[in-house]
This record gives C-alpha cells, sequence and structure tokens, in this order.
C-alpha cells in the first residue's frame, strides 16, 4: 500500500517556483530518501503535503486520503521534525513537550521521558537557552513522541553533533523497524545511502530520477581508474565514457555500458594499476547536477 | 475550540493583560481622584475652558465637556481608556496569527492534528478572554473610583453603565480590524507600531472629523460609534452609528477565517 502520492503537484510562490510537476509514492514500511540541494524544493514538498503551504495545482494523498481535505485527521499519525525548529521561546522545554502531545489522542509521556533520557535532553531549561544543536532534539523528541505512523524528517541531523547523529539515525531505524513510513529529506548523501531504501533526487524543484539506492549506483556507472606510463586521456574517449580526465600517472571517468568495451581497451595497453568501482552517490548525485 | 491551545494563548497574553488592566485602572483613579478639586471650581474652569479655541478643545474631546457633574468629567476621562483599549485590543488582533508567523512557530502548530479553524477559534477565545478581563478591571476601578471620588455629588447609573458596557464591541472593533489586517498583508515584522496606527489613527480620525465637521469620518471610527459624552447625555448607544462597528467586525471576523483557512504559511529560506 501506498502511504504517499503525489499527483503532479506543483507550487509557484507568485511567479516564483516551488515544485513543478512532482509524482511520486512512498511505500508503507519504507525509508525514502528525498534528496537534492538547497532550494531545490524539498521543504516545499513536505509542507504541502502537511497542508502548510496549498498547492498551485496537482494533488498529494496520505494514507489514501486527501492531505488538504483529511489534514487535521491525518496529522494524528504523522510526526514533523522541520529543517529550522523554532518554538515557543519562553516556554521551558518539558513544557513545550507537553503542549505537544496534549495534541495527540494516546497518553504520550511515558515515550516523551524516554526519548527524552536517549537524547540527553534538560527538560527544565527555557527554549531561549537552547543551542540550535538542543533545539533540535527537542525537535526530534516533540516529533517521535506520539509513535506517528509516517514521520517527515526535513534534514533531521543538521546542526547534531556526530554522537547524536547516530543516535538520531537509530532512533529512526528503530520507528521504522517498528513499522514507521520515513520521508527522509536530506541534502547530505551519505546519510541517505546509509539510511534509505529509495531515493528520489529533486533538482530545480522538478525529480530528476526515482530509483532504488542499489539499482542507482550498481547499475548505472562505472568508476574506472587506469594507471599507466604516458597514457594519453583521450584513448578512452568512446560512448558511455564521460568525466574523463588525466590526474597524476592516471586516467580516470565514468563509464556507463558493457563493461567488455572498457575491458578490451585496457587489455590492449601495459598498465601498472586498475580500479573498477561503484561511484558513490556523491558522484552520480553530481553527475545529475550537470 | 482546543482547550490546550486556548489555555496556552491565554497564558501568553496573561502578563500583557494585567499590564494594561492595572494601567487602566490607574489611570482612571488618577484621574478621577483629581475631580473633587476640579469641581469645586468648576465654573471658573467652564469659564476658562469657553475662552480656549473651540479647535483646541475639539482635538482633547472636551467639547461640551461639563467638568462639574460627575458624568460631564468621566466622559472626558473615559476617552483616554478608550484610546488605551483600543491599542490593546489591535495590539492582539494584530499578533494573533502573525506572532507564530514571525517567531516561525506556525509550523509547530499547524503540523499537529488540528484544523485551522479550531486554531483560530481557539486564538480569538483567547484574546476574547483577556479582553474581558480588562473590561472587568475597567468596570470595577470606574464604579469604584466614581464613587469614591464623587465628592458628594449625584449622578445617574444608567447612561454610566451603557457606557461601560459599549467598551465590549469597542474593542471587538479593534481586534477584528487588527486581524484581518495582519491576514490581509504578506508579514508583519513589529505589532506595534500597526496596533498603534491602528488604535491612534482611529482617534485622530474623530478628532479630525470634529474639527472638519464632517460626518464621513464618524462612520470610519469607533470613536464616533461609541462616544462617550453621546452615550452618557443619551443614555443610550447612537445605533446606526453602532451598527456600523457590528458590520465592519462581522465582515472582518469572518475574512479572516477565510483568509486564514487559505493562507500559505512563509517558511525560512
Amino acid at each position: 500500500m501506498s502511504v504517499i502520492d503525489v499527483n503532479h503537484l506543483t507550487k509557484y510562490y507568485g511567479k516564483a517556483r516551488g515544485i513543478i510537476d512532482v509524482s511520486f509514492h512512498v511505500e508503507e514500511g519504507e525509508i525514502f530518501g528525498f534528496i537534492g540541494p538547497n532550494g531545490a524544493g524539498k521543504s516545499t514538498t513536505i509542507r504541502l503535503l502537511l497542508s502548510l503551504i496549498y498547492p498551485t495545482s496537482g494533488s498529494g494523498t496520505i494514507f489514501g486520503k486527501d492531505c488538504i481535505k483529511y489534514g487535521p485527521e491525518l496529522r494524528q499519525e504523522i510526526g514533523y521534525l522541520p529543517s529550522e525548529v523554532f518554538y515557543y521561546e519562553r516556554m521551558k522545554v518539558i513544557d513545550l513537550l507537553k503542549y505537544s502531545a496534549s495534541f495527540y489522542s494516546q497518553d504520550c509521556t511515558q515515550r516523551m521521558q524516554e526519548l527524552a533520557e536517549l537524547m540527553e535532553l534538560e527538560l527544565n531549561r527555557r527554549i531561549e537557552d537552547l543551542s540550535y544543536g538542543n533545539r533540535k532534539k527537542v525537535g526530534i523528541v516533540q516529533g517521535l513522541l506520539h509513535r506517528p505512523k509516517l514521520l517527515f524528517l526535513d534534514e533531521p541531523t543538521a546542526g547534531l553533533d556526530p554522537l547524536m547523529q547516530r543516535k538520531s539515525f537509530q532512533l529512526i531505524r528503530e520507528e521504522n523497524q517498528r513499522g514507521a513510513t520515513v520521508f527522509f529529506s536530506s541534502h547530505i548523501l551519505g546519510e541517505v545511502q546509509r539510511m534509505c531504501n529509495r531515493v528520489a533526487i529533486i533538482r530545480e524543484g522538478r525529480i530528476v530520477e526515482i530509483a532504488d539506492i542499489r539499482t542507482l549506483q550498481q547499475n548505472n556507472y562505472k568508476k574506472v581508474r587506469v594507471a599507466a606510463g604516458d597514457l594519453d586521456a583521450a584513448y578512452f574517449d568512446m560512448p558511455g565514457v564521460t568525466n574523463l580526465e588525466r590526474h597524476d600517472n592516471a586516467v580516470r571517468f565514468f563509464f556507463k555500458g558493457d563493461i567488455n568495451a572498457v575491458m578490451h581497451k585496457i587489455g590492449e595497453i601495459t598498465v601498472s594499476d586498475v580500479t573498477i568501482e561503484e561511484p558513490t552517490l556523491e558522484e552520480i548525485f553530481m553527475h545529475y547536477y550537470e | 475550540m482546543t482547550t490546550n491551545i486556548f489555555r496556552q494563548e491565554f497564558k501568553m497574553h496573561l502578563r500583557s493583560v494585567i499590564t494594561w488592566s492595572v494601567s487602566v485602572a490607574v489611570l482612571i483613579l488618577i484621574y478621577l481622584s483629581l475631580f473633587s478639586s476640579f469641581a469645586e471650581q468648576a465654573e471658573l474652569l467652564n469659564e476658562m475652558l469657553a475662552n480656549f479655541p473651540p479647535q483646541f478643545l475639539t482635538a482633547f474631546g472636551m467639547t461640551g465637556v461639563n467638568l462639574a457633574t460627575v458624568l460631564g468629567y468621566f466622559g472626558f476621562v473615559f476617552l483616554f481608556a478608550q484610546i488605551c483599549v483600543a491599542i490593546q485590543a489591535a495590539n492582539y488582533g494584530f499578533s494573533l496569527v502573525s506572532v507564530e508567523e514571525r517567531e516561525w512557530t506556525a509550523d509547530f502548530l499547524l503540523a499537529k492534528p488540528v484544523s485551522r479553524t479550531h486554531i483560530l477559534t481557539s486564538k480569538l477565545l483567547a484574546a476574547l478572554s483577556g479582553l474581558l478581563i480588562t473590561d472587568i478591571v475597567v468596570w470595577i476601578a470606574s464604579l469604584l473610583f466614581v464613587n469614591l471620588f464623587r465628592a458628594g455629588r449625584t449622578y445617574e447609573l444608567k447612561p454610566l453603565l451603557v457606557l461601560l458596557v459599549s467598551i465590549v464591541p469597542f474593542q471587538l472593533f479593534f481586534l477584528s480590524v487588527g486581524l484581518v489586517i495582519s491576514l490581509l498583508v504578506k508579514r508583519i515584522r513589529s505589532v506595534t507600531p500597526y496596533a498603534m496606527a491602528l488604535g491612534f489613527g482611529m482617534y485622530v480620525l474623530s478628532v479630525f472629523g470634529d474639527l472638519l465637521g464632517t460626518s464621513i469620518l464618524e462612520t470610519i471610527t469607533p470613536f464616533k460609534h461609541f462616544e462617550p459624552h453621546y452615550i452618557l447625555d443619551n443614555g443610550a448607544w447612537d445605533l446606526p452609528l453602532v451598527l456600523i462597528s457590528v458590520v465592519v467586525i462581522v465582515i472582518s471576523v469572518v475574512g479572516s477565517y477565510l483568509l486564514y483557512n487559505r493562507r500559505d504559511i512563509p517558511a525560512v529560506v
């Protein structure tokens, strides 16, 4: 069953582009990565699905229900961590969390305590006294305390120290194993690569690719490095080769197609070293952005 | 309505409500405590006032004021209370929704399982409760201090009560107009200038209306719709004018709900 279905969603802010004709779906139980640079439309998409803003055209459904019409009811099952966390400055952390919990029908007290302990939150501090990282921790706790079935995480780890990043990843995985579907927006490829099953790449408001992380890495490109005495880069200039460059004593390029073509070429010369490997998501990603 | 939002909003208003209530009460106390000394020399004062240029008297709301009577004097005092209450109500109106957007807390609140209609209703009721507290303080202060400082003079209770009650629709005007304006503009960076402009601006309009002798301005400003001297002299509201206020309130409130339910909540960029 699809948890999120987005159909030709378009949003303009006046004349400024938000997102254009975005369509995708997220299956129950998956961790869906949503990746793109700042300003590509990641937050716009999430905020449309939460009906914080309204679409210019197109629609979205969550759990099969229209996300605007059934918004209040749907949000009972949704946890949201915004990319920038802002809370009522003069409130104490504990009061904010209790306020947050008071919106949900179930009793969240125990889960709230667990999460606060895990994230090492000081409950009696005022929000205005918290650092950015600590605010983010409050955000994580308030987003998870009602055991949501769907999580929208908008750059969840920005501003957290590595230890807390690892803890929150762990937490997100646990939530996922418990059955929660996770929509994970980020511009940090490493974390998407580690966390997600599938990924959508968004660029200048449009989806450029939706793929399985593995297929994205395996089926498409190979990263080839050939070291040889006085090899000219032009030697490998053939169909399927991109980003061809000579660096020190080696020629490097990406290759897409039948790998035997490259093997033949390499076989005809004397080499000192050869590596053929999967490109990192980073490198694939850069490719989409050129 | 959602009780948790109401409670939260009410708590956030409370300090401001207390400050305004005490200020207005103190203002009434100070002015009324001067009544006995004014009243003793009322003939002299009234004579003196008569010698002032009429424009000057109009500007300070003293046209036709008879300082020798308790209510004549109170009407003059009440105008200042009205200005304060207008700015307070406008302040709440302008900040009701905009404060969440200015401090970026709207994302938190609106991602909760509540409809915007519920949010707005809870916020409006919390602001109204705050204003009602101010009203009660103003009512008690007025009745108490009028009786305390009337210097043995008598007055009619009914016109005074009619005047005191008029403060409720008067506030509603500023609350609802402030709210609808805050939803018509994209973003309010600071509430105070807007609240001052609306509250004080309406007062200035009523003064100009008097100075210029035009009745057009009367139709706009609630300071004319609920003019203390008219109410005290007649023991009743100036109904056609009050109706204008009521219509403006209804349109503003309905408009606010429509606008808020369609509003795109701005995000940090």
